[in-house]
């Protein structure tokens, strides 16, 4: 009886006590440390509620074009698909890029290798190599006769569509037959204890594991070998797996409640949110973005510079102009 | 005379023989047995103990005042575990409420009452079916139901929900096999002094089964607080640095639901963020984390093994 009572009352409450108060941000795990640190720091300097969850990019698009979410932080830009779903909804958006980040290649740190070009990390990946490609003469006749074993991101992550499009050419074009992990300490593990390991993840991992893994320079288009770093991230010279990072805001949010355009004053204001973003890792975009940023969401200037996917080869510049 | 003698005492001692080769033989299929199972058991308690020591060696040394009564950060070192473990309590609080009685009441209801037919059947198979349901699916029939159906949102009440549903199968389940396990005279016995059906349940069969029930309710509980698969489902979030409202209110009425609809976070979806991210001091922070969620655990299982041993002295005078 007792519990039937609960359970009504517990029915009931919802329709008023539904007053949510707290900031809704949502969206990519690679974003997450980002949006974390601000609404760490939002929440310590003003005392207002900022939650943050982790569905992915995909699935931070699905709940952010339902209205569920004021934020959805995103390692891609909004697919064409997505930006429809939102329209049906009613929902306009700011893009907002916050950060850079760069996927790095990594091999065992006993390889002699220093360099490899994009074309031979296509080789190694794409979806034709499998069940035929294990060895790494095959991806260069230089190369030893030595067994290629493969490692690289989950297909579930922003990672792994960034990778595929930007060295194979298709999203999600890929070869099925290699460890793939959500982790990208598992790919740290793998690499560092397999000298015929190769992998790729997202940059800051090869920062937190210098010495157990080596990452590879990376040769696009017949160019020179560039090392990935955050500097040659910062300059636009590794090529082309840098990538931008964004924060997908609700305009009706911004224009509804308070507390959401105070956040994304916060989010954007170059006086701290460089040093933040910096301080997850990432690539902070330069003063001039932020300032441009603030100017962007003062204007509520709504929808998507990128018109429906990734593009290979974005700079910080690129992004001031997209704002 | 002699030869027979010699004859009957030869056959006496070759009977002797094969029955002590038989003997022999089956001491030796003991020996065989009793040392493979000793060695299934080793590499079973090595595992699990090499499991648990390694969390401890990495993350007990960060558990402190500190970690527990501080809200997730991005450094490492500030990091604490406060909204995750209220999170987790308060689910397993509700999960506890819904599961416990409607999955007693649901097995008594089937063993001691429902008719024996096609129907029960069917619904006995169904439910030990459901027990071994993946739990995800009960997480995005939460999702589907719960969250978007009911328009609940992601809160704790659904949380509690969508586990207490995922637990109810082992309930039921152990609720019938204590009852099952009753010797039959003692059910008999008082039908005999002419006690009604109602009074053979309540002064009889709950107090005999109420351990085997508590074993169950408390094993289903176990598995519930490591669940992250069904949670993350329906949106569980993974930053957030407040508490829900207190249950306790200092007005009228004293009681506060409110925090059945905020949104929160638990142990498992805490490790299971801190052990992704790149720094090495998370990685500590999620085994400190793991040792709190085992911690947990076992203090659960703990009060179950003394509530029983209390209930079973108590049964027995």
């Amino acid at each position: 009886m007792r519990t039937l009572t609960l359970t009504a009352i517990a029915l009931v409450l919802p329709a008023f006590a539904f007053a949510q108060d707290a900031v809704q941000v949502d969206g990519s795990s690679t974003v997450f440390p980002v949006s974390e640190a601000f609404a760490e720091e939002y929440q310590i300097a003003t005392g207002n509620r900022v939650v943050v969850g982790v569905s992915g990019t995909g699935g931070g698009f699905k709940k952010f074009c339902r209205g569920e979410t004021s934020f959805s932080g995103a390692s891609r830009p909004i697919k064409t698909e997505e930006a429809e779903l939102c329209a049906e909804n009613g929902i306009e958006f700011l893009e907002m890029p916050v950060a850079m980040d760069a996927l790095a290649v990594i091999v065992n740190p006993d390889n002699p290798l220093t360099c490899m070009s994009v074309e031979e990390l296509k080789t190694a990946y794409e979806t034709e190599a499998q069940g035929k490609i294990d060895n790494w003469n095959q991806l260069n006749p230089e190369y030893p006769d030595q067994t290629l074993t493969l490692f690289g991101a989950g297909t579930d992550s922003g990672t792994y569509d960034y990778f595929t499009f930007a060295v194979i050419g298709e999203e999600g074009a890929s070869r099925g037959d290699f460890t793939a992990t959500e982790d990208d300490n598992i790919t740290i593990q793998g690499v560092s204890t397999d000298p015929d390991a190769i992998g790729f993840l997202g940059l800051a991992y090869v920062e937190e594991n210098r010495g157990r893994v080596k990452p590879l320079e990376i040769s696009y288009d017949g160019g020179e070998c560039v090392e990935p770093s955050t500097e040659n991230a910062a300059s636009g010279t590794y090529q082309p797996l840098t990538r931008p990072l964004f924060m997908y805001v609700n305009k009706a949010h911004l224009d509804e409640m308070p507390n959401v355009e105070d956040f994304a004053k916060f989010f954007f204001d170059p006086a701290h949110a460089i040093d933040l973003v910096a301080s997850t890792g990432y690539l902070a975009l330069p003063e001039a973005a932020f300032v441009a940023a603030e100017e962007k969401l003062a204007a509520r200037k709504t929808g998507s510079f990128f018109d429906g996917g990734s593009k290979v080869g974005v700079t910080p510049a690129d992004l001031l102009a997209a704002n | 005379m002699t030869m027979a003698t010699e004859g009957s005492l030869g056959a006496a001692v070759q009977t002797d023989q094969t029955a002590f080769d038989a003997v022999r033989r089956a001491k030796q299929k003991d020996i065989v047995f009793a040392t493979g199972g000793l060695i299934v058991m080793a590499i079973a308690m090595t595992l699990l103990l090499t499991l648990i020591g390694d969390l401890v060696i990495r993350g007990a040394a960060r558990i402190d005042y500190g970690f527990l009564t501080s809200y997730p950060s991005r450094l490492p070192e500030r990091a604490g575990i406060l909204s995750a473990w209220v999170g987790s309590l308060l689910v397993m609080l509700v999960t506890a409420f819904l599961a416990i009685p409607i999955g007693i009441g649901a097995g008594l209801y089937l063993e001691e009452y429902a008719r024996k037919g096609w129907l029960s059947n069917f619904i006995e198979i169904n439910v030990s079916n459901l027990a071994g349901v993946p739990s995800i699916i009960y997480g995005l029939l939460a999702l589907g139901l719960f969250v978007y159906g009911f328009s609940l949102g992601k809160t704790i009440l659904v949380a509690g929900m969508t586990l207490a549903l995922l637990i109810l199968p082992i309930v039921i389940v152990s609720t019938r096999e204590a009852v099952r396990a009753i010797p039959r005279i003692i059910k008999e016995g008082a039908y005999g002094l002419g006690a009604d059906q109602w009074q053979v349940m309540w002064s009889y069969i709950i107090p005999a089964a109420r351990p085997g029930i508590l074993t169950g309710a408390i094993v289903g509980l176990s598995r519930a607080i490591g669940e992250t698969a069904p949670i993350i489902t329906i949106g569980a979030l993974t930053f957030i640095a407040f508490l829900p409202p207190a249950p306790v209110t200092p007005d009228f009425p004293l009681i506060s639901f409110a925090w059945l609809n905020d949104g929160f976070t638990v142990l498992p979806i805490q490790m299971f963020n801190w052990v992704s991210r790149p720094q090495e001091g998370f990685h500590i922070a999620a085994a400190a984390t793991g040792v709190v969620l085992i911690a947990l655990t076992f203090t659960l299982n703990g009060i179950a093994i003394w509530i029983r041993y209390r209930l079973r002295k108590g049964y027995r005078n």
